[in-house]
Formats: structure tokens, C-alpha cells, sequence
């Protein structure tokens, strides 16, 4: 039932520092399909991929509009994320009518970040179970913010959370440099290019084949342009315009897959790279 | 039946049996409703009385936008009545780099709301993001504010002008007053500026541009004068705001250029 001693409750540590129910929020996020966030000088972007969850279902929706300057990208239980959209809602909702502009993207994931962490210091709730990604826009430029289960939030140039993602960060880490420079299509066509190293290599083959569509919901926010999430033509349009770019597929390694639970206390605390790539893709912090 | 009254009570200070222990960030006052401020909710021993005239009164306040910002003038003067009670009070006020506002009114429910207004400048700047508040969201923001305050019969009996530099560098100037009526213009006014300022610059707008920073600051200067000449409660000494994108400061005090030599030939008086 329980995989050590110390993980029957979020307010109890392990005598290595940990927080085990905290840890496998975290591991919540995993589960979820992949997005993708990334951004140029003017817009930011998020890519998702959709799966159904059964042959017969609708696929989740993946991308959450906020407000015309901010929207979010799940990954993990879409419940908990529904709980926080209607926060983020009605926190933008209220600063609009209080100040009659848009909340400040900083500012709104700080107060985010401070309700999330009380979830991870009180017995009688738990963490919420989603990963996200936020795409904003305001004063200071487009923005690209990772919000963790444990309330950890970054503000990033470009990241990626959910199954399999670690390819799609090898790709941002590799095109990183380009991606301030480069033009919306561009950063559009950079984001599907990075969701879609993160299909595993069955798959990858079958939607090259033109057989069936890549399922992708895209979105877009920046200068001039409230967030919107982009109709099928237009992402008919854009896959397309990714394919005839090309751009350099990285065939995603099962060793690098971070779906793999974590390890268990029994084991030496593991040595920093056992651990999942939290590594920044590049923090605003640490370019 | 207690047989020690002395006893201490078995359980002090926890939940009630199957509720929760209610550690901070609970959230919103554990469920119940916010609280209004304490001065608005106790009453006095007779019950509560509200302000229903401003005592210590400001004068006008004029604002005149320019092609690169904007100017906020208003005299020096705070009247109690018809006695010119104190006469060297600075009623621009600098809020941030961004904003200026000139107050009139209740001089004390002027200085109630910059106390609020400053605080909000100091949790602006604990954010530490280097984003500052503008001055239409101010202007927004006051307006709720006056409004909420009038709706509960409890106005703060002022009328402000808000100017400054908006997000996109662009001016703006508005002006709310204490029903929370708001509206923004190239030029707005309080008190008897209303009538005496607003005409005397609205006939000198040209139709096709915005004023130049040279005919603002003459506009304010004869606009001051004739608000000396004219207006009993206000005082030949006046302070201008002047806000830019490069530069948001007060200046003055300015002497009004008074001649009084006319005032021979005035008969019937």
C-alpha cells in the first residue's frame, strides 16, 4: 500500500528531506499527454497533444483559455485543473473590474503558487495532481510559466511537462537559441516539431504516413493577439507547414523516458540525475 | 451534574469533533464572509452618523494633457469654511513614477484614500517585478472604491483628478469624483475650475493636434490666475505635477502674478 514508512500523509517528511506524497503528485503530471510552451520576442505559444481516452471518447481538452492575455496547458488530472482555471478565472475577472486592465502574469502565478502550497502543508488536503503550462502576455512581454504539483513555479523561455516529454525538451534544448529571433510561424512550427519527438516511434511512423492526423490543439497569445486556440484548418495549416519544414525529428530513447516511477526511499537518495529532468530547459533565471 | 465548577473544560481551543484543525491559508476567512473595515461596521453609543459635507475643503484642481504628458495644478490652499485655514499644502500628490493626482474636497478623506493609495504603492513595489500600476487602472480602481463608498451611504467627499502615463507611453488624464463618476479628457477640472478653467482651455484647443508642453504650462499659469481673481477659497500660490515618460515630479510653489492697480476704477461695491 504504501511504497516506505514516511508517505501516509503530506505533512510528513522522510529523514532524507522529502515530502513522498508531494513527490508523487508530481508523478500525476506524468501521466498526462505532453505540452509543449514556448515563446519568441512577441508571442507565446502552447502546443498539446490530444489522446482519447478510449476509442470511443472525445479527447480531454488539453488547453484552457483564462482571459484574452493568458490561457493554460494541462497535464495530469484534468479535474484539479478545471479547480484551478476557475481560480485563475475569477482572479482575472476581478482585477479587471477592480482595475480595468489584465492581471500582471507574474503577479497571478505568485498568488497561484501560494494557494497551491498551502495544499502541501496541511493533513487535511493534497496536492493538486496537475502540471501547467501558462501562456501569457502583458507589459513585460510574452510569458511561458511551469506550475508544479508542489507549488515549485518557473518561469521559463520554453519547457514541457507531461508523458514522455523529455524528447520534446531535447528538442527545445537544442533549437533554444533560435527561438527569441524567430517569426510566429515559426515558434508554432517549433512547438509541434517538439510535441511530436514525443510520440513514441510506432506512432510517429503511422501519423507520417498521412494515415491519420497528428491530434494537436494549439494556442496562441502575444502582442495584438488575445489568446485564442487555434481552429482545425488552421491547424491543418500549420502541421502542414511543420512537415514541409522538417525540422530535425529527434527518435525519441526509451532510456530517457521519465514515465518510470520514481525511486523508493529504500535506495541511496538518488544522485541528482536519477531524478526527473526538472532542469530547467532554460529558466528566465538561468539563461 | 459538575461537581467541580473549578474544572477546566475537557477540550479548549481545538475543532468540534469531526471538524478539521484551521491552520493559516485556509482561505477565505474560513467560509465566512469578508469583514468591512471596523469603522464601518461599529457603531457609536447613539447609533452611527456619516459625514454628510466636507468640513476642511481644497479648492480647484486643474489638469491639462500635452503631447507628451501631462500637468496637475491646484493651489496650496485647504479652507476650513470660509477661513483660509492652511495655506501651504501641497494637494498634487506623486504616487509613482507613472501617476499624479491632484485632490479637492474633503481635504481629510483626501489624505484617508492616499493612505490607501500609498499602501497599495508599497505592496506594488514588495512584488519586486517591475511592474507599476498606471494611471487609468488608478482611476478605475478609484472609482470602485467611491462608488462602494457611496452605495453604503458613506461617500468620501472628494473629486480627484488622476493623470499620468498609461501602458504604451500614451497619456491619460481623468477625473472621478465622490459618486465614483468617472470620465478622461484632454483637459478636466474640479471645483470652480469647472467653470472658470475647463471654457477658458477648451476655446484654446487646436482642433487638429494636442497642446504643445509650452502652451499647457501657459494655459495653467493663466488659468490659475483667473481661478485667484475669481474663486474665494483659493490662494495666489499653486503646485504643479507634471508627469512624463521620462520625469513624474511636483514642482512649485508658483507665485500667481497678481495686479490689483484695476481695482481703483471698481465702483458699486
Amino acid at each position: 500500500m504504501f511504497r516506505n514508512q514516511y508517505d501516509s500523509d503530506v505533512t510528513v517528511w522522510s529523514p532524507q528531506g522529502r515530502l513522498h506524497q508531494v513527490e508523487y503528485a508530481m508523478a500525476a503530471v506524468k501521466l498526462g499527454t505532453a505540452t509543449v510552451g514556448l515563446k519568441n520576442r512577441d508571442y507565446a505559444v502552447l502546443v498539446a497533444l490530444c489522446k482519447p481516452a478510449s476509442e470511443l471518447s472525445a479527447s480531454q481538452r488539453k488547453i484552457i483559455p483564462i482571459d484574452d492575455h493568458l490561457g493554460i496547458s494541462i497535464a495530469g488530472i484534468t479535474a484539479d485543473a478545471r479547480v484551478l482555471s476557475k481560480y485563475l478565472r475569477s482572479e482575472c475577472l476581478s482585477y479587471k473590474h477592480s482595475y480595468g486592465s489584465t492581471y500582471p502574469v507574474s503577479r497571478l502565478i505568485t498568488n497561484l503558487g501560494n494557494k497551491m502550497q498551502t495544499t502541501t502543508q496541511r493533513y487535511d488536503r493534497r496536492p493538486y495532481g496537475v502540471g501547467l503550462l501558462i501562456a501569457g502576455y502583458d507589459e513585460k512581454g510574452p510569458h511561458i510559466y511551469k506550475v508544479e504539483p508542489s507549488a515549485n513555479f518557473f518561469n521559463c523561455k520554453a519547457m514541457t511537462i507531461g508523458s514522455r516529454s523529455q524528447s520534446a525538451r531535447t528538442y527545445l534544448e537544442r533549437h533554444l537559441s533560435t527561438f527569441n529571433a524567430s517569426s510566429k510561424d515559426d515558434i508554432i512550427c517549433h512547438g509541434i516539431h517538439a510535441i511530436r519527438s514525443s510520440l513514441p516511434n510506432d506512432e510517429l511512423v503511422s501519423k507520417d504516413d498521412g494515415g491519420s492526423q497528428l491530434n494537436i490543439t494549439v494556442a496562441i497569445v502575444g502582442k495584438d493577439q488575445p489568446f485564442k486556440i487555434l481552429s482545425d484548418e488552421e491547424n491543418l495549416h500549420y502541421l502542414e507547414m511543420a512537415k514541409k519544414r522538417g525540422g530535425s525529428i529527434i527518435v525519441s530513447k526509451d532510456d530517457d523516458d521519465d514515465d518510470k516511477p520514481s525511486p523508493g526511499d529504500s535506495e541511496e537518495p538518488a544522485p541528482s540525475t536519477a531524478r526527473d529532468p526538472q532542469v530547467a530547459v532554460a529558466t528566465m533565471e538561468n539563461p | 451534574m459538575m461537581n467541580n465548577s473549578f474544572a477546566q473544560p475537557m477540550w479548549q481551543n481545538g475543532p468540534a469533533p469531526g471538524q478539521f484543525y484551521n491552520f493559516i491559508g485556509g482561505g477565505y476567512n474560513n467560509g465566512a464572509p469578508a469583514q468591512l473595515p471596523r469603522e464601518l461596521t461599529t457603531c457609536g453609543p447613539y447609533g452611527t452618523k456619516h459625514s454628510t459635507a466636507a468640513i476642511t475643503t481644497g479648492s480647484s484642481v486643474l489638469g491639462i494633457k500635452f503631447d507628451g504628458g501631462v500637468l496637475v495644478a491646484a493651489d496650496t490652499l485647504v479652507s476650513y469654511g470660509s477661513l483660509a485655514r492652511y495655506q501651504n499644502i501641497d494637494r498634487v500628490f506623486k504616487i509613482n513614477d507613472k501617476i499624479l493626482i491632484g485632490g479637492s474636497g474633503d481635504f481629510a478623506d483626501i489624505q484617508s484614500i492616499m493612505r490607501n493609495i500609498e499602501q497599495k504603492m508599497i505592496e506594488d513595489q514588495c512584488c519586486n517585478d517591475g511592474v507599476v500600476m498606471k494611471p487609468k487602472a488608478m482611476a478605475t480602481w478609484m472609482t470602485r472604491v467611491l462608488y462602494n463608498r457611496r452605495s453604503r451611504m458613506n461617500p468620501l467627499y472628494i473629486d480627484v483628478v488622476v493623470g499620468g502615463i498609461d501602458e504604451g507611453g500614451a497619456p491619460y488624464l481623468g477625473s472621478v469624483d465622490l459618486r465614483g463618476r468617472a470620465y478622461d479628457d484632454y483637459v478636466v477640472a474640479t471645483g470652480f475650475a469647472r467653470h472658470l478653467a475647463l471654457p477658458l482651455v477648451r476655446e484654446r484647443k487646436p482642433k487638429d493636434r494636442d497642446f504643445t508642453f509650452e502652451e499647457a504650462t501657459n494655459l495653467i499659469r493663466e488659468a490659475m490666475k483667473v481661478l485667484y481673481y475669481r474663486d474665494t477659497r483659493s490662494m495666489p500660490r499653486y503646485t504643479v505635477g507634471i508627469c512624463t515618460a521620462a520625469n513624474c515630479s511636483i514642482k512649485g510653489p508658483f507665485k500667481v502674478e497678481e495686479n490689483w492697480t484695476f481695482a481703483e476704477t471698481v465702483k458699486g461695491y
